[in-house]
Order: C-alpha cells, then sequence, then structure tokens
C-alpha cells in the first residue's frame, strides 16, 4: 500500500508534497506573530530576513552574522581537524593490531557515551575560557564518529586485497598506504562527515560558555539576554543553512571520489 | 624450478581445545612448466593447501620447497589469483596491472609499457583506462591474471578462478588461460571441484579425498592439445576421474 503511495503518485505531487510543510509552518508562523503583536516572544517574518538579508550589519556591538559565523567555522574546523587526526590514526592502529585493539578499547569506551557538553565545565577548569576549551569540546565531539568509522572502514577491507597485496610483494607501510586507506577511505569519510556534523552543533553550545564574546552562538544568547528574538531565529537559521551545506560539500565529494563504492556491490 | 610440497598437515583449531584435521600429508612434486589441476571436493582443504603454498598460512607440518627455498611466507615467485578477483575498485585496470611494480618502485614511464604489454596479452587493450566495476566478471578476471603475471612470478597459483563466472565464459578463459601458459611458461598449480576443467586443463590432476584431504591419486592427462571437449578420448579420462572420485579409496580416508 505505502508501496504505491511513492511510486504511483504522479511527479508534481511529490514535489507538491515536499514544499506543504514548510509552507504551513511560514503561514502559521506569520499568522501567530499578528495575533501575540510581540516580537519578545515571536517577531514577524519580516523581522527575521531584515536581518538575515544584512550579513554584514553589525547586532549591537557583537559583530555581524557573517562574521560570527566565520569564527565558528573556524573554531569547528580547528576542532574537527585535531579530532581527525588524532581519530583517524588510531582507528587504523586499533583495526590493524589487537593489541592496540585491546589497549584501547575499554577507556575508550568509558568515554564515549558522554555527551561533548558535559566536558563544558571541565574544559572551562583546565583550560579557562578561550580557544583550546572549544577545541577540546568539539573535538570530543568530533572524535568518536571518526574513529569509529575509521575502525568499521579498516576491518571492512577486503581479506583478499589485503593478501593480493602480500602476494605481490608488499611490506606493511605500503598495505597501509595502498589498501588500508583507500580501502576505508569511503567509511572514514562518512566518519568524518557525521563528526562535523557533531562539532558543528559543540560549537555552537560551546559558545554559549560564560565568557564567550564572539562566534554565533554567543551571538545567539547575547540576543536573548538584549530581547532580540529575530536575531535568535536569524542565528539558528544560519547554523542551519551551514550544517546543511557542509554535510553536502563532505557528500558532493563522496559521490565523486568513491564512486567504486557503490558501483562495486 | 620445481615446487615441492613435502609431508604437509594442517589442523585447525576448533572451539578451543579440539582440532579439526583438515589436510593429511599431501607429497606433490611439481616440474618446471608444468599445469597441475588439484581436484577435490567442497571442504577437502584444496584452497587451504594452495593458501599454504602461497605463503599465506603456515602448515602444521610439513613444507613448501621452491627449488632449495622453504616458503613460509608470500613470495614474489609465486602469484596468486582469487576467485573474487579482488582487484583494487579505486584503481583503473592499468594502475591494477602495474600494482606490483608499482610496490617495487619501478618508474612511472616504464609502467606504461608494461601495461599495455598486458593489457594485450589479456585481450582487454582499449579498457586500460576503465575501472573494474565497468568490466564483466570474465574480463575482470583476466585483469588478475596478468596483474599476477605482471611481476615475472614462476608459479601462479589460482584459487577457483573461474568458479563465479558462467560456463560460456568459463571455457572462453580456460581456453585463454592455456594460451597465456604456452606463452609465459609459467608454472601452474589451479584448484577446482570441477572434473570437466581439470581434464581440459592439466597435465596432471592431483585428486584429493574429503576431509581430510589425502592424495587420492595423481592422474596424468595425456591429450594432445588442444583439448576437444567433445572427443571420446576427453570423455575416457573424463570417465575415469568421475569413477575414482566415486571409489571408496577417494570417498573415505
Amino acid at each position: 500500500m505505502s508501496r504505491t503511495l511513492f511510486t504511483a503518485g504522479p511527479h508534481w505531487r511529490k514535489s507538491v508534497l515536499k514544499f506543504l510543510l514548510p509552507v504551513a509552518v511560514i503561514i502559521t508562523w506569520e499568522v501567530l506573530a499578528i495575533i501575540l503583536d510581540n516580537p519578545f516572544i515571536l517577531p514577524s517574518i519580516g523581522s527575521v530576513l531584515e536581518v538575515l538579508i544584512h550579513p554584514f550589519v553589525d547586532i549591537l556591538g557583537n559583530g555581524s552574522l557573517f562574521g560570527n559565523a566565520i569564527i565558528s567555522l573556524g573554531r569547528v574546523i580547528v576542532g574537527f581537524l585535531v579530532a581527525a587526526l588524532l581519530a583517524i590514526p588510531l582507528g587504523i592502529g586499533m583495526g590493524r593490531s589487537e593489541t592496540i585493539y585491546e589497549f584501547f578499547d575499554s577507556f575508550l569506551q568509558l568515554l564515549r557515551p558522554i555527551p561533548p557538553l558535559a566536558w563544558v565545565p571541565l574544559a572551562l577548569a583546565w583550560f579557562k575560557i578561550g580557544l583550546v576549551s572549544m577545541v577540546f569540546i568539539i573535538g570530543m565531539g568530533a572524535f568518536f564518529p571518526i574513529l569509529l568509522n575509521t575502525l568499521d572502514g579498516v576491518k571492512g577491507v577486503k581479506k583478499t586485497w589485503i593478501e593480493a597485496a602480500e602476494i605481490l610483494g608488499a611490506r606493511e607501510r605500503q598495505i597501509l598506504s595502498y589498501v588500508i586507506l583507500p580501502g576505508a577511505a569511503p567509511t572514514i569519510w562518512t566518519g568524518m562527515r557525521v563528526g562535523f556534523g557533531i562539532a558543528w552543533m559543540c560549537v555552537v553550545a560551546a559558545e554559549m560558555m560564560p565568557g564567550t564574546n564572539s562566534g554565533i552562538g554567543y551571538l545567539i544568547i547575547s540576543s536573548y539576554n538584549w530581547g532580540q528574538v529575530n536575531v535568535i531565529i536569524a542565528g539558528i537559521i544560519v547554523i542551519g543553512i551551514i550544517g546543511i551545506a557542509v554535510d553536502y560539500l563532505f557528500k558532493l565529494v563522496a559521490r565523486r571520489s568513491f564512486k567504486w563504492r557503490e558501483l562495486e556491490r | 624450478m620445481t615446487l615441492i610440497i613435502e609431508h604437509l598437515t594442517k589442523q585447525f583449531a576448533k572451539n578451543g581445545q579440539e582440532t579439526v584435521d583438515s589436510l593429511g600429508d599431501i607429497n606433490v612434486r611439481i616440474q618446471d612448466g608444468e599445469f597441475i589441476c588439484i581436484l577435490g571436493p567442497s571442504g577437502c582443504g584444496k584452497t587451504t593447501l594452495l593458501r599454504i603454498v602461497a605463503g599465506l598460512e603456515s602448515p602444521t607440518s610439513g613444507k613448501i620447497l621452491m627449488d632449495e627455498t622453504v616458503i613460509d611466507r608470500p613470495n614474489p615467485k609465486l602469484g596468486m589469483i582469487f576467485q573474487d578477483y579482488s582487484l583494487y575498485p579505486w584503481r583503473t585496470v592499468n594502475e591494477n596491472i602495474v600494482f606490483g611494480l608499482e610496490l617495487r618502485g619501478i618508474p612511472k614511464e616504464d609502467m606504461a609499457g608494461v601495461a599495455q604489454k598486458y593489457l594485450e596479452l589479456a585481450g582487454l587493450s582499449g579498457f586500460g583506462n576503465s575501472y573494474p566495476y565497468e568490466l564483466s566478471g570474465g574480463m575482470r578476471q583476466r585483469v588478475a591474471v596478468v596483474r599476477a603475471l605482471a611481476v615475472d612470478p614462476s608459479v601462479l597459483l589460482m584459487d577457483e578462478p573461474f568458479g563465479a563466472l558462467d560456463a560460456q565464459t568459463r571455457n572462453r578463459l580456460q581456453h585463454d588461460l592455456l594460451e597465456i601458459w604456452d606463452k609465459t611458461k609459467k608454472t601452474i598449480l589451479f584448484v577446482t571441484h570441477s572434473v570437466d576443467e581439470a581434464v581440459f586443463l592439466a597435465d596432471r590432476i592431483v585428486v584429493l579425498t574429503p576431509r581430510p584431504g589425502h592424495v587420492c591419486e595423481i592422474i596424468p592427462v595425456e591429450l594432445e592439445r588442444p583439448r576437444d571437449r567433445t572427443s571420446v578420448e576427453f570423455a575416457k579420462v573424463r570417465r575415469y576421474v568421475l569413477d575414482l572420485i566415486n571409489q571408496p579409496k577417494c570417498s573415505f580416508s
């Protein structure tokens, strides 16, 4: 039954369905905003758009939407790269060596269920307010998805790929660079994509830490203090757009570089 | 170059303490340039035997000798072809062919000529820049064969290489393999469970018993090449082998 619902309908019906809910939300929002008539609770769409179409204008001395977004993006990239540089080699080591796996596994299992934001107070105590604290929290968020996917990818490399290389005379280092890395790359990339998504969520939260004075998270929280709900919503929309855009970039690269993976099966 | 399999046995550990005999006392002496088929039912350990010869697994006792060298790890003189082709899907056909040379640090410009030569030997001219997923199963296996040949091994070990192919492609590849064998003068050790395949290809057929695999009989096949699968002589050899594997001495050990 559900099959016919998805396949039999004319093409335009699918496109209409897709936009139905967003349009409904927007209409409801605008109607509610008019009824409530209180910009401190629900500003009109127009006032949010007003903020969005002027991304370079300074907001209450806190910098512009664009500038703060770039600052946040920069922090995420640093934290994400640190996490990737630690997680990928560790994942490869754990995937290739039983000893390394046993050494790290139980400790990492212990850390894994801790939400990245639970580290905030500790990060503040250890590193004070600043980039290091944020990188620490962001890194904690990105680390595990990258590690687990790398491990998965390495374990998933076909045994005969490795054996074929051994037969052709490859040494362990060559097996790593010629077989394991390219063979696991699609899965590692997926881990990086997921990791970046979590890192992006973490940076916004980290920027709401007391004492921070820049970044999109800070812009939102300080706009709350000033009662600028339209800026809050505009900030949230920007966070969403950047998140989608980065995710899309990751997918695009995967589709171009790892075509073999889909076609191989 | 002679390849000697000497008193080879293999046991596997099964749930901790118990062991299962996989191979029991295999002795075979293979001459230079010979085409040997190892024929046996599923689970008789013929793949294990081949993997031990390749140096991918170690025997429980006995040894593999190539001339005077004991084989206990992969050796570039022994090439191997797997049933699942095991080509690298992220590499083009050419890049797959020269993979072994690349590992050896041979300069790029020297590799191009080699790739071309083996591409032609595989009958795949024009497919050098294709990816494995763009090729049929038969074509992929041809690439795998010349990838193994490109590093110039003395022996080719083939583990049911045509097992996943349809009958027509399979016959074609058997034919082409003999041609390549004739041109390159390699020694070939070819594992199969198909009597027809063994009789078509082999100089000698090593018939293994079910697990634990013993050598039941070594049958020389003295038919002229190219062999005609429909000829009376072919049918005779075929019947002899089929009778043999049904006899108690080859069905039980």
